[in-house]
């Protein structure tokens, strides 16, 4: 599938009707939803026959990009049971398969690295302290391939310190940087909040190496 | 909720030590085809809990699976056949999965599994 394409179905997909601030409920628009799976795939082949789960995954966004770029199973994980409904009717229209299930991403129990790659864009933290650090943490336990996350270019240098260090991720790397719109939907948003710079990463987790698998 | 999302999670409520495999309560099961891969089965295959799977495969009402295999099965398109079956296109589209250990119920609705835990359980 060409980028454009990719963009273009994203583009369409239904967001937060009613978004919840607590949880930091805005979406990743479809440029750069777009670009975060392609380059996944493209560059590293991580989507295609693989399995993927897209943590606080809203509407669907970055799953449903994922099992267009032929992601052979999908899971997406959200704490809120408004949003996995439209994510699900989302998946629906596209025609796609995406495994949801409704769960705090910290407390889900999992059975070993049974996940190849993992993609967030998840709550930057400025509303419950560390939030992205505890995704960030899970993930890097899940996958046993790579994470691909969205995290406030501000935050790069204790990113990065924490994933090596204390995360278990062999090599953390920022691919880019975007500009993120976060559109002005809560009014405590003061004008500077409403477009970030963010950092697109890929870590790859440590017990891959060696395993040959 | 495919087969293979269930192989996969297991009950986090504090205290338990060996949360996997879930108990499936079935509600109903649904069927949704999917293109045959293959390869990711032949990749899947060592990552499976093979006596979780064919047990939850029989709950949901599929009994073509072998009690016992190993990687010399995957020669076969047969079995593939099976494998990918119950692998991908069985869902549980509405029931619970259930803790092993301590009974607690996660309901499974629309094919999402609610697997909150109550504040007492984290
Ligand atoms: C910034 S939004 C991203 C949504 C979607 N992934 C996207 O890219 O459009 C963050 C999402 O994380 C969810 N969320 C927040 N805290 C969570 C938690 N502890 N566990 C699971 N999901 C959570 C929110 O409901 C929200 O859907």
């Amino acid at each position: 599938m060409k980028l454009k394409q990719l963009e273009g179905l994203l583009g369409d997909l239904q967001q937060f009707s009613d978004p919840k601030v607590e949880l930091e409920q805005y979406p990743t628009g479809p440029h750069i939803a777009s670009r975060m799976l392609f380059t996944a795939e493209n560059s590293f082949g991580d989507i295609s026959s693989k399995v993927v789960a897209d943590f606080g995954c809203g509407c669907g966004t970055l799953g449903a990009a994922a099992a267009l770029l032929g992601a052979e199973h999908v899971i997406g994980i959200d704490i809120d049971s408004q949003s996995l409904e439209i994510a699900s009717l989302n998946a629906e229209d596209l025609e796609l398969d995406i495994n949801l299930i409704q769960c705090d991403v910290k407390n889900l129990g999992w059975r070993g690295q049974t996940v190849d790659t993992v993609v967030m864009n998840p709550p930057f933290g400025t509303r419950k302290k560390g939030a992205d650090m505890e995704f960030l943490s899970v993930a890097l336990k899940i996958a046993s391939q790579a994470v691909y996350s969205l995290h406030k270019t501000s935050t790069r240098d204790h990113i990065k310190r924490a994933a090596l260090r204390d995360f278990n991720s062999s090599s953390a790397e920022v691919l880019c940087e975007l500009r993120f719109d976060v559109p002005q939907l809560y009014k405590f948003h003061k004008k500077k909040e409403v477009d970030i710079a963010v950092d697109l990463w890929r870590f790859v987790p440590k017990v891959n190496q060696g395993k040959g698998d | 909720m495919r087969l293979l999302t269930h192989n996969m999670l297991s009950s986090n409520i504090k205290g338990v030590s060996n949360g996997f495999p879930l108990r499936i309560e079935v509600g109903k099961v649904v069927e949704k085809q999917v293109d045959f891969n293959a390869d990711f089965l032949r990749n899947m295959f060592p990552k499976i809990e093979w006596k979780a799977f064919v047990d939850a495969a029989k709950t949901v009402g599929y009994a073509e699976l072998p009690e016992e295999v190993d990687s010399s099965a995957l020669e076969s398109e047969e079995f593939l056949n099976k494998f990918h079956h119950a692998l991908l296109e069985l869902h549980l589209e509405e029931g619970a999965l259930v803790c092993p250990e301590t009974g607690r119920r996660f309901p499974v609705s629309k094919g999402i599994p609610n697997m909150l835990l109550h504040e007492d359980e984290v």
